[in-house]
Parts: C-alpha cells; structure tokens; sequence
C-alpha cells in the first residue's frame, strides 16, 4: 500500500478493488452463478462472524475463576467445557494454557494467522502481520514490552506456536481484590488481549511485578 | 491408523527436511529437540489434503516443548523460557 493510497482512502477518493478484493467478488459471484451457495447464505455466514466476539471467551474465564471443577475440565478438554456453557465451538479442537505467577502464556501462528475465532472474533490485523508472528517466537519479552507488558526474569515465558490442528486460549490470571464477585461483573475484566497473552485483564499488574 | 510411537516426556528431533509443497512444521523448529508435552490425537496429513487428497490415514499429532535457548542460541530471556509447537509424527525422531 503506498502512500498516495492511504492519502487518496482518507480523503475518501474512490479506490479499485484490489488484487484480493477482486478474486473474492470473483470467486462470490462465481459460487452463486453455479447455485453452490445463495448470496444471503454468504451474508448469513459473515453476520454469523462479525457477532462472535472476545466477550465469549471472556465467559469462558470467567467461569473458570468462580469453579475449579470447571477449570479444571476447561484445561483437560477446552472444547468441552466450553459446550457446558452453550458455546459451540465443536470444529475447535480447543487447549487451554493457564497464566500462573510463575508461568506466562503467549499465542501466535507463526505460519498463517490460526485464532480461536469461535471465542475471539476476528483477528486483530497485528496477529496475522508478519512482525508479531515471526518475533513473537523469536524475542517474546521484547514483542511483550512493546504491548505494555514487562515479565519479570523470574517468571517463564511459554509461547504457542499454532501450528497444525489446534487453536488456543490464555486463561489469565484472576485479578486480586475481587472475592465474591459475579461471573457477569469478573467477565467484564477480560479483555481479548489477555487472552491471546499479550496483556493481562484489567486493572491486573502483570506477572511478577505485583 | 499409525500408532502414537512418543510419550510425554520423550526426548524427540524434528527432521531437517525441506520437502516441495505445503508442509506445517516451521522451518525454524527442524533439526531441534525438544520433549513432547502431550498428545494432541490423530488429524489427517495436511501434506496430503494440500494435494487434493484425503490426507487418510490421520497422523499423530504432539505438541513439542522446546527450550527457547535451543532453538536461538543467542536468546534473551530466562533460561526456563519456552516454545511449544505442534508437529506430526512423520517428522519426529528418537533423540
């Protein structure tokens, strides 16, 4: 993308399509021409999409905070344990990875973008961009600095590298002065990033910095 | 269907092998060892479904730690830091 382009799109110039977005129309328009799938299929399926979004992973920890018996279940066979809670994640073959005060988790896909999206949404643009995804295993507590994040030395950095079958989920660290809070009002402390494990929830200092 | 030739805790090298085609181990992790973490079941060999085919029969898949200090000789971070990826069978041996 050059810089007459970004220019041109904050001006609201008219813009052509681009290679990609040329070959989906393409490929669209060719998939309903040949009856395989209707146009409001398609516009059913990218709804479907847009309305899945990281307040359902954030159920997920949440509810694994308040019961261990489900956390527990939730670290066994994350998939699941995540149908006990009417999320239907069944094409997810889901793990699990747990953030304690010795050991802290990170996801990437260092060959392509694989994201739990069932439970985060769409991916955030800086997952699939080739700067997290070839540094995130390379230099993870510099990639982590630069998310605001410092880990302590004491503390072990495991990093997740999606490669083949799986897709994963941080399950961060319950922050502290919250006893006897509800799952509603623990869930919306979780944001998406610290379930990526680029972040931890709010209002929650990191990993051996408390 | 092959059989699971690795347990938890087998100390294993990934193959350094370049192969042409759509392959799912990261260069960067060939010829490392590691120790398998677990196994994560059987899944059909996406080297094969690249190719149009059925990928059948499916191949144990593990997910591998590996010592971060192993795989970059020049890391910087804790010694205990780790990296942990999911690689098939077919590019595992006993190390």
């Amino acid at each position: 993308m050059s810089k007459d382009d970004d220019t041109a799109r904050e001006q609201g110039k008219y813009q052509p399509l681009s290679y990609f977005q040329l070959m989906e129309v393409t490929l669209r328009e060719l998939l309903v021409e040949k009856g395989i799938v209707t146009e409001e299929e398609v516009q059913a399926e990218v709804e479907a999409m847009r309305r899945r979004t990281p307040e359902r992973g954030a159920r997920v920890v949440a509810k694994a905070w308040v019961d261990p018996q489900f956390k527990k279940r939730l670290l066994d066979n994350g998939s699941q344990a995540c149908t006990e809670l009417g999320i239907d994640v069944a094409a997810l073959k889901l793990v699990v990875v747990e953030n304690t005060p010795q050991t802290h988790n990170a996801i990437v896909c260092t060959l392509c973008s694989c994201y739990p999206r069932t439970l985060l949404g769409i991916p955030p643009d800086w997952y699939k961009s080739r700067n997290y995804r070839s540094r995130m295993v390379r230099e993870p507590r510099a990639v982590l600095e630069e998310f605001g994040l410092k880990i302590d030395l004491q503390t072990t950095i495991r990093v997740h590298d999606s490669t083949a079958d799986m897709r994963y989920m941080v399950l961060p660290m319950r922050p502290a002065g919250t006893d006897g809070w509800s799952e509603e009002r623990l869930a919306a402390l979780v944001n998406r990033d610290s379930m990526i494990g680029v972040a931890v929830p709010r209002g929650m200092r990191p990993a051996g910095n408390g | 269907m092959p059989q699971a030739r690795f347990k938890p805790g087998e100390k294993v090298k990934v193959m350094q092998a370049y192969p042409l085609g759509h392959v799912r181990t990261p260069y960067y992790i060939r010829g490392c060892v590691g120790e398998i973490e677990r196994l994560c079941g059987s899944f059909p060999n996406p080297e094969e479904l690249a190719q149009m085919r059925d990928g059948l029969p499916p191949q144990p898949l593990y997910r591998v730690r590996f010592r971060q200090q192993e795989v970059w000789p020049d890391y910087r971070g804790s010694a205990s830091d780790v990296l942990e990826v999911e690689i098939f069978q077919h590019w595992l041996e006993k190390a």
